[in-house]
């Protein structure tokens, strides 16, 4: 589905990225944990094309995408949820969902569009409920629904999630990952990115450590969540044993 | 169509309507003249209300497209084409009808081209001029476009005032009418107020096709570029075609704004095309808000007409300059979104008042 080669990126004189390789089979949900600012959102951007990649390759299904056109690789089939949502505060539910199926152009009509919307609404009913609101207006977990809604009307074959966890309640992020596992049961593949390391392992097949731009581990979810420097580092575990022995 | 936008320009044609009966029943019809103009004025500024509100872009380029509608449309209908009458390609125009001959204000004939294809090829010159600026310019984010259309600008100011052929200072006259229906032409002895309704027909037609196209899949598309250009990409919007197609739509539609009223004026000069006439047009759509088309109608009919005539007297420039800087600090958002509770409580400044939270 997806495989990056020795990927460099970054923006001016700054290096985010350090010959990155990862790959992503179809039907898989991967995740890539870090730090913030380990460079998981570059990674994402790189990959659908908002950031250029230095050096290195990104193949997605075979064809290498590096200096394809974002809306190209939208249209192949390859979407972004962004990080913090970025819904389009200024326009209602319904909107944000019809702008998704921009791509969709003349595919399915406006039957295929309603038949979209109504899936959409099966998996999130509360943006039915609030269709004619402003983005703006909804609460948080409610955003991330809508921005996940709205990338799901382009019919990916891989859908990113940049850190859907970010800012919510620790209810509200359990009910964002069951729907992607659901998402995932329904056909779709998924990479995420999080810093909420146990949470999206728990959900992953498999999962990838970012350090400040290399890839340092990776493995099964079972044997990242087990692994003893990835408790340390990123699960919060001996947090406190550290801290007091830390403590002066 | 939606209804809700049918009712709103069925309600601009009433108001067009009223005004007009008022002005001819005070015996102020002469009025009817400098709202024509006003009208036409509109145009351009209608098109850059869009391509501000929507690409999030500023054009100081606005004036220059004007022109140059305006001066293609005079140099091809005033251009005797008598000497050249021989010449193959000449014979060729003729053939297909696109010259006419008509006999000028001294009384010799001339052999120019019809207003209509001077119509089509000034628009289609404007957009192209257009599309060759903005392909470059607006691949690149920020305000690379106000410095680039600026350069323009000075460009065809120069020009126009340059140029033998376009009259130099003194500009086109002798333009001659544009027939619109039998009896109704733009400009010429054409009647006050047939003129009037040529103008608000074409405000109406042209608030229409804007609304649609505000409303429809491309107006979505344009409204997510400008609230996260990158969320925009993400959904698969080419936002740089998008920018493009917009800035040479609103490009278009001041060349056609300069072809009616050089038809109307039966002139052009180089002040069309000057630096502060752009500054003029961007000023008016800030007043109305950028991207609310009825708030730049609205704000362009009164401006226009203010200035049109002579209110503002030799202070124009100083009038429209004020009036940006003015709207820039308080009601970046336009008149019409002003908070007035916010206003007055701007105006009762309490000591030691806590900081508004960001």
């Amino acid at each position: 589905m997806l495989r990056i080669r020795n990927l460099d990126a970054g923006y001016g004189s700054l290096t985010v990225l350090r010959r990155v390789s990862i790959h992503v089979k179809p039907g898989e949900i991967v995740a890539i944990v870090g730090a913030n600012g380990a460079g998981k959102s570059t990674l994402l951007k790189t990959i659908v094309g908002l950031v250029r990649p230095r050096a290195g390759e990104v193949l997605f299904e075979g064809t290498d995408v590096s200096r394809t056109p974002t809306e190209a690789i939208v249209r192949a089939g390859c979407s972004l949820v962004p990080e913090g949502r970025q819904v389009f505060a200024d326009m209602t539910v319904w909107e944000n969902l019809l702008l998704g199926a921009h791509v969709q152009r003349g595919k399915g009509g406006r039957a295929g569009l309603q038949a979209d919307l109504d899936r959409i609404c099966g998996l999130f009913p509360v943006l039915a409920e609030r269709r004619r609101q402003l983005a703006g207006t909804l609460s948080g977990g409610e955003q991330q629904m809508l921005a996940m809604g709205r990338a799901l009307m382009a019919h990916p074959r891989l859908l990113m999630l940049d850190e859907p966890s970010m800012g919510l309640a620790p209810l509200i992020v359990r009910d964002i990952f069951d729907i992607v596992v659901r998402i995932s049961a329904a056909g779709s593949t998924v990479l995420l990115v999080e810093q909420n390391a146990r949470s999206a392992l728990k959900v992953a097949h498999r999962g990838y450590v970012l350090e400040t731009g290399t890839i340092t581990m990776q493995g099964t979810s079972e044997e990242l969540l087990a692994n003893r420097d990835v408790q340390r580092a990123y699960l919060g575990k001996d947090a406190n044993e550290e801290s007091e022995r830390g403590a002066p | 169509m939606r209804p809700a936008l049918l009712r709103q320009v069925a309600a601009f044609v009433a108001t067009v309507v009223v005004i007009q009966l008022a002005s001819v029943a005070g015996e102020k019809a002469f009025l009817l003249t400098q709202l024509t103009m006003s009208a036409y004025y509109t145009l351009v500024v209608l098109g850059l209300s869009l391509f501000m509100g929507y690409a999030g872009q500023i054009s100081l380029g606005h004036a220059a497209f004007f022109a140059v509608g305006g001066y293609t449309s005079a140099v091809m209908t005033t251009f005797d084409l008598g000497p050249f009458r021989s010449t193959a390609w000449v014979a060729a125009a003729g053939k297909v009808g696109l010259l006419a001959t008509r006999t000028d204000a001294f009384g010799s004939q001339v052999l120019a081209f019809h207003p209509w294809p001077a119509m089509a090829c000034a628009v289609l010159l404007t957009a192209a001029i257009a599309f060759a600026v903005g392909v470059p310019v607006l691949k690149l984010k920020g305000h690379y476009l106000a410095m680039a259309t600026l350069g323009l600008g000075t460009i065809v100011y120069s020009v126009a005032l340059g140029t033998a052929t376009l009259g130099a200072a003194d500009g086109i006259s002798g333009v001659p009418p544009l027939p619109v229906l039998p009896g109704i032409a733009v400009g010429g002895n054409g009647s006050r107020i047939a003129n009037y309704y040529v103008a608000g027909t074409v405000l109406a037609v042209s608030m229409l096709l804007l609304l649609n196209l505000v409303h429809s899949r491309v107006g979505r598309a344009l409204r997510a570029i400008h609230g996260a250009e990158d969320a925009a990409s993400a959904m698969g919007v080419d936002t740089a075609h998008y920018k493009v197609r917009t800035f040479v739509l609103s490009a278009a539609m001041a060349g056609l704004a300069g072809v009616l009223l050089t038809h109307y004026n039966g002139s052009i000069g180089p002040s069309e095309a000057s630096i502060m006439k752009s500054v003029k047009y961007v000023a008016i759509v800030a007043v109305g808000g950028m991207g609310s088309l009825w708030g730049t109608l609205a704000a362009s009919m009164v401006l226009n007409f203010l200035s049109l005539r002579g209110y503002f007297g030799t202070l124009d420039d100083a009038v429209f300059g004020t009036i940006l800087v003015v709207v820039m600090l308080f009601a970046p958002q336009g008149i019409l979104a002003i908070d007035l509770r916010r206003a007055l409580r701007f105006l009762r400044p309490t000591r030691g008042a806590p900081a508004e939270p960001g």
